[in-house]
C-alpha cells in the first residue's frame, strides 16, 4: 500500500477539519505513535479482547450451503463477539487508548446502533462516561439498540437536522468534539473521518484477517480464494481484508449496498457509484451532486447507510487491488433468509450484502473454492426491519 | 505582492478610530432576490469587509442559526455558479472587500482553478475555508494566489504558537481568531483565555486580527482594545433577518 504523504493512501484520505481539530487529532496521532505499539497497552487490549470481547472468534464452515454451492462457504464470526459485532474489537481499542491518554468521556457517533452500542459498552466497562449521537431516523430504525446504551449509562442524542442519518450524526458529533476536546475522545466508528480514524480503527480490527489467515491455513491448509466483507464506512471490511491484502492470489470483495437497485433510488454505493470529494474530514468516494452538496443515502441495514466511505477502501478500488459491487435490499434479505434457514444463524442485515453477493456469483465460484465471508454482526437489531419487509410482502401479495 | 484590498479596509476602518466591521450572509438568504438588496444595505451601511456563505449541506463548524439558514439557501437554489454570475453583474458597485465563506467539497467539485478564475472575475478578494487547515492548504493556495486572492487563515484558543507562526508565513487580507472553542453562534461571554491567545495572534501575525464566533453585541468587543482589528459577526445578523428585521437596521447598531 502506498501512503504518499501522511494521513493519505493513494489519493485519498488527508485531514479535512477546521483548525479547532488539529490539536485533538495531532494528540491522538501522538498516543498512536507511542501508546498503541507499547507493551503494557497491548497486554492489556489482548487480555481484554479475550476474556471479554470472546476473541478468537471462530471460522465455521457451513456444512449446508456449502454442499448446495459446490464450494465451501467459511463465515468468521465476529457476531459472537461480546455485543453482537465486531464493532466492540475497536471501541476496546479506543477505550483503553482514551484512559492511557488521561481522558475520561467517549464520544461517539452511530447509525445502526452497533457502534453505539459498543461504545457505550467499553465506557461502562473502563468506568468512562458516553455521550452518543445518532440520527433522529435511526433513533427510530433502531430503537432496541437505544434502550442497550441507555442501560449501559449512555446519553442519547437524537440529531433531527438534515436527513437525521448517520452523516448527520457525524456532523454532530464533530461539533461537540471541538467544544470538549480537552476531556473527551472522539471513538470514530469505522475507518474513515480525518486521519488518525482511518488508520486507528484499521489498527484495532485488523485482528479480524490477524486470525482469520491463521485460522485459513489451519483448516483449509492454504489461503482461502475470496474474502468477501460489506462496506459502509468499512471498518469489518479493512479489518478482514488487512493480512490479505499482500496475498495476491486471494480475491478482495467489498460489497456495498445498492439499496432498493431501483432507477434513479438513493443508495450507500460510493465507489461504485460515486465520485471523488472531500467530506467528515476525508477526501473519499461520496454519493454527490456536481455541485458538491451530499446526497441522502439509503439502504435498509442502517449500518450501511452512509454517502461515503473510509479512504483506503476508495484507495483500493482505485488500485483494483479490491473488487467493489453491490447487493441490494431484496437480496440482502434473501441471504438473511438463507442464513437463518440453512445454517441457523441470524445475521446483521449489513452482513448479508456480503453473503448476498456470493450466492448471486455462485457461478462464477469455480467449484472446490475456499470464500470467507466476515459475517460482521447478528440480527437480533434488525427483527423489526424484517418483520416490516416480511409484512409487506404479505400485503402485496 | 501588493497589499490586499482587504488588509487595505481594516487599515481604513482603524485609521477612521474604529473596528472594521464584517458581517456573514450566507449567499442567497433569506431568498435569492433579497439577497442582493441586503448585500447592497450591508455595503452602504458601513461593512469594510462582507463574507459571503457559500452553502453546503454538511456544514461542520457551523451552528444551528448559520447550518439552517445554509440548507435553505440550497433548497431556494442557491450555488456557485449563480453566485459568481450575480456578483460579476454588479463587480465594482460595493465598496467592501468581498470574501466567500465555505466548506471545500463545493469548491473542488467547481474545480480550483476555475475557482480562483471566477471568483476574481466577480470581484471577490478572498477565501475562508473553515474545514481546509494548513496541511491540506496548498492546492487551493496555489490556485488563488495565481489571482491574487487571499486565503484567510483561521485559528483559535487551542492553536499552538508554532503552528499560529506556519499560518502566519502565507497570511494575506487578515486573520481570522475564532474566538471559543465550538462552532458558529452567538453567546454571553467569551472566554477568559481569548485575550491572551490574541495577543499571541497580534505577535506573530502581521496582517490584521478579526474576532469571530459567538459575537452577538459590540459591547463584548470592549474587553479585547487594540488587540482586535475587526469583528465578524454571523449568527446574530441572521437571526435578525429571520426576526423580520434588514441589514441596515442591524448595521445602524454596530456603526454607532
Amino acid at each position: 500500500m502506498t501512503i504518499h504523504k501522511k494521513g493519505y493512501y493513494g489519493d485519498f484520505g488527508g485531514q479535512f477539519v477546521p483548525e479547532l481539530l488539529m490539536p485533538p487529532l495531532l494528540e491522538l496521532e501522538e498516543a498512536m505513535r507511542t501508546i498503541v505499539p507499547s507493551e503494557p497497552f497491548k497486554k492489556e487490549l489482548n487480555a481484554l479482547l479475550a476474556d471479554y470481547v470472546g476473541r478468537p472468534s471462530p471460522l465455521y464452515r457451513c456444512p449446508n450451503l456449502s454442499k448446495e454451492l459446490g464450494f465451501d462457504l467459511w463465515l468468521k464470526r465476529e457476531d459472537l463477539n461480546h455485543t453482537g459485532a465486531h464493532k466492540i474489537n475497536n471501541t476496546m481499542g479506543q477505550g483503553l487508548l482514551t484512559k492511557y491518554m488521561g481522558k475520561t468521556a467517549l464520544l461517539a457517533e452511530t447509525g445502526a446502533g452497533q457502534h453505539g452500542v459498543a461504545t457505550a459498552t467499553a465506557a461502562a466497562m473502563l468506568g468512562l462516561d458516553c455521550i452518543v449521537y445518532m440520527g433522529a431516523e435511526d433513533v427510530v430504525r433502531q430503537a432496541h439498540n437505544v434502550k442497550r446504551m441507555k442501560l449501559l449509562g449512555a446519553e442519547v442524542v437524537p440529531i433531527e437536522s438534515g436527513t437525521k442519518t448517520l452523516k448527520d450524526a457525524i456532523n454532530a458529533a464533530l461539533r461537540y468534539w471541538i467544544a470538549e476536546q480537552g476531556t473527551t475522545h472522539y471513538c470514530f466508528g469505522t475507518a474513515a473521518g480525518p486521519h488518525p480514524f482511518p488508520l486507528l480503527v484499521r489498527e484495532f480490527q485488523a485482528v479480524i484477517s490477524l486470525e482469520a489467515r491463521a485460522q485459513c491455513l489451519d483448516k483449509m491448509g492454504r489461503l482461502p480464494d475470496y474474502v468477501v466483507a460489506c462496506v459502509g464506512g468499512g471498518s469489518n471490511a479493512i479489518g478482514m481484508f488487512h493480512h490479505f491484502v499482500p496475498d495476491e492470489t486471494v480475491k478482495l470483495i467489498g460489497v456495498e449496498a445498492g439499496g432498493t437497485g431501483e432507477p434513479g433510488c438513493y443508495h450507500s454505493a460510493p465507489i461504485s457509484l460515486g465520485t471523488p470529494g472531500v467530506l467528515h474530514g476525508m477526501r473519499t468516494m461520496l454519493l454527490q451532486t456536481s455541485e458538491g452538496q451530499i446526497e441522502p443515502s439509503h439502504s435498509v441495514s442502517a449500518g450501511l447507510d452512509y454517502p461515503g466511505v473510509g479512504p483506503e477502501h476508495a484507495h483500493y478500488g482505485a488500485s483494483g487491488r479490491v473488487r467493489y459491487d453491490i447487493a441490494v435490499d431484496d437480496q440482502a434479505l434473501a441471504a438473511f433468509e438463507a442464513l437463518c434457514r440453512r445454517e441457523g444463524i441470524i445475521p446483521a442485515l449489513e452482513s448479508c450484502h456480503a453473503v448476498a453477493w456470493v450466492l448471486n456469483h455462485a457461478a462464477e465460484i469455480p467449484k472446490g473454492s475456499q470464500v470467507v465471508v466476515c459475517l460482521s454482526g447478528r440480527g437480533d437489531k434488525d427483527l423489526g426491519i424484517i418483520e416490516a419487509h416480511e409484512a409487506k410482502l404479505g400485503g402485496a401479495k | 505582492m501588493s497589499q490586499s484590498i482587504l488588509t487595505t479596509r481594516i487599515m481604513e476602518a482603524l485609521a477612521a478610530g474604529r473596528k472594521a466591521l464584517i458581517p456573514f450572509l450566507p449567499g442567497g438568504f433569506p431568498d435569492k432576490e433579497r439577497f442582493f438588496d441586503e448585500l447592497a444595505a450591508l455595503d452602504a451601511g458601513g461593512a469594510d469587509i462582507i463574507e459571503i456563505g457559500v452553502p453546503f449541506s454538511d456544514p461542520v463548524a457551523d451552528g444551528p442559526v448559520v447550518e439552517q439558514a445554509s440548507l435553505d439557501c440550497l433548497l431556494n437554489g442557491t450555488c456557485l455558479s449563480w453566485l459568481f454570475y450575480e456578483l460579476e453583474k454588479r463587480k465594482g458597485q460595493y465598496r467592501a472587500g468581498l470574501v466567500l465563506m465555505g466548506y471545500y467539497n463545493p469548491f473542488l467539485q467547481y474545480g480550483l482553478e476555475q475557482l480562483a478564475e471566477d471568483a476574481a472575475d466577480a470581484g471577490v478578494s478572498g477565501f475562508i475555508v473553515p474545514d481546509v487547515p494548513l496541511e491540506e492548504s496548498g492546492p487551493l493556495r496555489e490556485a488563488l494566489d495565481k489571482h491574487g486572492l487571499d486565503l484567510i487563515p483561521l485559528v483559535g484558543l487551542n492553536t499552538s504558537e508554532e503552528r499560529l507562526a506556519a499560518y502566519a508565513k502565507n497570511a494575506r487580507g487578515y486573520v481570522y481568531f475564532v474566538s471559543v472553542l465550538g462552532t458558529t453562534g452567538m453567546r454571553e461571554s467569551l472566554p477568559t483565555e481569548v485575550k491572551e491567545r490574541l495577543a499571541a495572534v497580534r505577535r506573530i501575525f502581521n496582517v490584521p486580527v478579526a474576532l469571530g464566533f459567538g459575537i452577538k453585541s459590540p459591547e463584548q468587543l470592549y474587553a479585547f482594545g487594540d488587540l482586535v482589528d475587526g469583528v465578524v459577526f454571523g449568527s446574530a445578523l441572521i437571526a435578525h433577518i429571520k426576526a423580520g428585521g434588514t441589514a441596515a437596521e442591524f448595521m445602524a447598531r454596530w456603526r454607532s
